[in-house]
């Protein structure tokens, strides 16, 4: 990586809204686990929820929204094969 | 450090891409599965421990909740420490990396506190005939324990208490939780000691600069991607943990 590539990186200001908007989501899914009411209702709110943390630093901080696709494949190849080893030894146990 | 690191340079490889970069992504993809295969483990054998403690019995949300917000602000510090290198501001630079260091050690100490206060947790059931606290704990005791309370109750006590603290031994639950967690802990512990050698580094003359960053850029990806795991490992061991629906 060059620093012609580094300089389509965000600004100190994205990275700070970033973490503000991390602490709100964290924050979010803290009071959400205390309303009792939603029941089964809180397991997909709660996996949203931490799904777009985990875009947003990925994205952002790990800068793989600004660099070359072939991070992205690397990186996506092996979170792919995450998820399925995850649904497949879930499903192999009798988890569902 | 070998000429690679010196960014400036146009990389001459295959990809045009730097290689070091690369095999780091490919590692972070890799390291995805091993997580993987351990957040899998403790999802199928959750609630199939013989006897307690459950996560209901052990989990602060409240303490997790403030760790978590610890890593999320390091992963910030990270990136702001990498943002004032690549503009050349190499002082700011370090004290955002030592931020960093100070925050990652916080979160470890959070990690020690909740596993020594794991281990040494003990319940105080009252002896009265169907004490509630016992009928609700019954299920998760075991024999030894059982007959723990029987014998502190037979000395005329008004209540006994109760070693129910967990170990990697207890039981599924114990085992799992403490193989998941401890690999991530020693993840951070590896970051941090990564951090520390950048910061010292750093004051060697010309080690670390605007043009010579991709030392701390992996360092830094390395960084995020605990703080990513522990997003999941947040939600889905500790949050659904103490959820009884799930």
């Amino acid at each position: 990586m060059n620093k012609e590539e580094t300089s389509n990186h965000p600004t100190p200001k994205i990275y700070i809204s970033t973490a503000l908007i991390l602490s709100l989501l964290t924050a979010i899914e803290i009071g959400i686990f205390y309303i009792t009411s939603l029941g089964y209702w809180m397991i997909p709110i709660l996996s949203i929820l931490s799904i777009a943390k985990f875009a947003l630093v990925v994205m952002v901080y790990m800068h793989l929204k600004y660099e070359t696709k072939i991070f992205t494949i690397m990186f996506l190849t092996g979170l792919i094969l995450a998820t399925a080893i995850v649904f497949a030894l879930m499903t192999l146990f009798r988890f569902f | 450090m070998s000429d690679s690191n010196n960014d400036s340079i146009h990389e001459d490889t295959t990809t045009g891409l730097n290689n070091r970069k690369l095999l780091m992504w490919a590692f972070l993809g890799s390291d995805c599965m091993f997580f993987a295969s351990l957040i899998a483990t403790y999802l199928v054998y959750k609630g199939k421990s013989v006897t307690g403690p459950n996560p209901i019995d052990l989990f602060s949300i409240p303490v997790t909740s403030v760790s978590t917000f610890v890593l999320l602000m390091s992963s910030m510090s990270m990136v702001l420490a990498y943002s004032a290198l690549t503009r050349g501001r190499l002082k700011v630079f370090r004290v955002w990396l030592l931020s960093t260091v100070i925050l990652g050690m916080t979160f470890l100490g959070f990690q020690v506190f909740e596993f020594r206060d794991f281990t040494v947790n003990e319940v105080k059931i009252s002896c009265e005939q169907n004490s509630p606290k016992y009928l609700e704990l019954e299920n998760k005791l075991s024999n030894s324990q059982k007959s723990e309370y029987k014998k502190q109750c037979s000395e005329n006590l008004e209540s006994a208490h109760i070693e129910f603290g967990m170990t990697p031994r207890t039981n599924l639950f114990g085992t799992t939780f403490f193989v998941l967690t401890g690999f991530h802990g020693a993840h951070v512990t590896i970051g941090v000691i990564w951090l520390l050698s950048l910061y010292f580094y750093s004051f060697k003359r010309g080690a670390v600069s605007a043009e010579r960053h991709l030392d701390v850029d992996l360092a830094a990806l390395y960084w995020h991607f605990v703080d990513i795991v522990w997003i999941i490992i947040f939600t889905v061991v500790y949050l659904f943990g103490v959820y009884e629906g799930f």
